[in-house]
């Protein structure tokens, strides 16, 4: 039939960039992989703390490179160009504002997200290594604060800043070394900002990026935990390992309540 | 070698070398808190019977490895006994890959952190404080000055500075506080009255004449009497001081210390002395055994 021709030349026609961006790249496969994936039957809002974590992070990224086209990390003029960015820049006090609250919002997403995955035992076997790689991501997102903190460069933000760096200095052994390389000297000096901008810009996002991206891949790979009041995971043994991945694919037959691991 | 084989290890025999390693690293341990010379000799223990240890573990394997390889692979064997061209290949490729990796690495490294131990950011200034006649007998003047001009605002401290006249051998006495609080370093403030009509202005320095009986914290309430000693609140010891010289007729201030506590008052003062620690770290009374934080550039 002439209709259904059309449409399967109009269907050719659309798919055809995906097609060929498959064939070069395999990047729609692993999309598919990433995104469409089984789940179980009873889970809720509970499990979307990770993702809403996740978008909290991505308005912090965003916002904080729009910050940065107008932030001047040096002493003398540091505070001036944040009162620029909060008074002159238009829709800069939304900007900065969202980046100021939303900080707050990342780490109790964080803490949100922790305490579902404590209390849904979604940290056991085998996701302990996805456990581990989050409290790494707490910690980052800790210094994300501590270090952006200073760089409004009032009062507050100085004086909370030598607290937390006096605080690190009383660690053991470590500390006073940790707190002279953050103060770059005796004291907080000018090259502290700047060591601050560049640590809560550059070095600890990256991390946390690979890790988000190590966490996700973990998520996709071990799929998604059933609630510890599912009928469907109780009473699952656990499989037995020898070394082999055998033991970690689903025997057939088996119901795929902890989200299948094909 | 069949997987059966793998999965049945001889067991190790029992051995003592462990049980003197765990020792060892238990000396260790205490000497990080006690002493250096526990330190060292925990080291030397640890170390000779994890040596032992391994020699122990190593030495327990060539029956099983010998075991396994078949009289007929034996001439293979010595043919392939030198590296093979992938081998060497590999092992090049990680080696001169590492070599470059740390060439740019490690400069890149040193310049991040190096800046912070070595150079001028962690010398000590001297600050003028101008004619001693500035700072009237028995009254406190709050010295505000920037420590290193060249950079600033950033550099601003504090110093509460009391003349008080003469000690008994005639030398000229002054009480010099520093104004960071001992507990994390926050700005101590005078708790008394400031005479702003004689505020005045000496080649940069601030000088402000104060009434005060007392210093408190505003972060988290720590208070300290006139000479510095702890009186309430977080702090760990008392306010830290400078040393102090007067040359041509000027006050100048030294380098900071620590002080453990002040007995008497002014002129007569008996200042327990150490090397300047970080806010919140003891530095006498067993508190500093039990928690100890060295202080880079301190001995003791």
């Amino acid at each position: 039939m002439a209709k259904s021709t059309r449409r399967q030349q109009l269907e050719a026609v659309a798919l055809y960039p995906v097609d060929w961006l498959e064939e070069r790249s395999g990047l729609v496969g692993y999309t598919k992989w990433f995104l469409f994936r089984k789940v179980p039957h009873d889970i809720s809002w509970a499990q979307t703390l990770g993702a809403a974590t996740l978008t909290a992070f991505i308005v912090q990224a965003v916002t904080g490179v729009v910050l940065a086209f107008y932030y001047k990390p040096d002493p003398a003029s540091a505070y001036a160009s944040v009162q620029n960015i909060t008074e002159e820049v238009t829709l800069g006090w939304l900007v900065r504002g969202m980046h100021k609250w939303g900080a707050s919002v990342f780490i109790i997403l964080m803490f949100f997200h922790m305490a579902r995955t404590f209390l849904f035992g979604a940290y056991k076997y085998p996701r302990e290594l996805n456990w581990i790689i989050g409290v790494l991501l707490l910690a980052l997102g800790m210094l994300e604060g501590f270090t952006g903190y200073l760089l409004p460069w009032d009062n507050t933000a100085y004086w909370a800043t030598v607290v937390g760096i006096n605080l690190n200095a009383t660690a053991p052994f470590a500390g006073p070394f940790l707190a002279q390389f953050l103060q770059g000297g005796l004291d907080i000096g000018p090259d502290t900002l700047a060591k601050f901008y560049a640590l809560h810009m550059l070095l600890i996002p990256g991390a946390i990026m690979a890790l988000i991206g190590l966490h996700l891949y973990l998520v996709v790979r071990l799929g998604v935990t059933s609630p510890p009041w599912s009928s469907s995971a109780a009473g699952r043994p656990r499989p037995e390992t020898d070394g082999s991945r055998q033991g970690l694919i689903r025997e057939p037959g088996t119901p795929a309540s902890d989200g299948g691991q094909e | 070698m069949s997987d059966r084989e793998q999965h049945t290890p001889p067991l190790p025999a029992p051995s003592l070398w462990p049980i003197g390693f765990a020792i060892g690293l238990a000396c260790v341990l205490v000497g990080l808190v006690v002493s250096t010379a526990a330190l060292v000799i925990g080291l030397v223990v640890t170390l000779v019977f994890g040596g032992l240890w391994v020699r122990d573990l190593a030495g327990k394997r060539p029956p099983a490895v010998a075991a396994a390889p078949k009289p007929a692979m034996a001439t293979e064997a010595d043919l392939n006994a030198t590296t093979d061209r992938a081998t060497f290949l590999s092992l090049a490729t990680v080696g001169v890959g590492g070599l470059i990796g740390a060439g740019v690495t490690l400069p890149a490294l040193g310049f991040g952190v190096l800046p912070s131990f070595v150079g001028d950011r962690v010398e000590t200034k001297e600050v003028d404080l101008g004619p001693i006649s500035n700072f009237p007998e028995g009254q406190y003047v709050i010295a505000t000055y920037l420590e290193d001009p060249d950079l600033g605002e950033v550099t601003r401290r504090t110093a509460f500075v009391r003349n008080n006249g003469r000690t008994e051998a005639g030398e000229p006495s002054f009480t010099t506080i520093f104004s960071r609080c001992v507990h994390l370093g926050c700005p101590v403030q005078p708790n008394g009255p400031i005479d702003e009509e004689a505020r005045q202005e000496v080649n940069g320095v601030e000088l402000r004449p104060v009434l005060a009986a007392s210093f408190g914290c505003p972060c988290h309430g720590g208070l300290y009497d006139s000479e510095g000693n702890r009186t309430a609140g977080p702090p760990v010891r008392s306010l830290d001081r400078y040393e102090f010289s007067i040359r041509n007729g000027n006050l100048i201030l030294g380098r900071l210390f620590s002080v453990g506590d002040v007995d008497g008052t002014g002129a007569k003062a008996r200042i327990s002395k150490y090397y300047r620690a970080y806010p919140g770290v003891h530095v006498d009374g067993i508190e500093k055994w039990l928690y100890p934080i060295p202080t880079p550039g301190s001995t003791s």
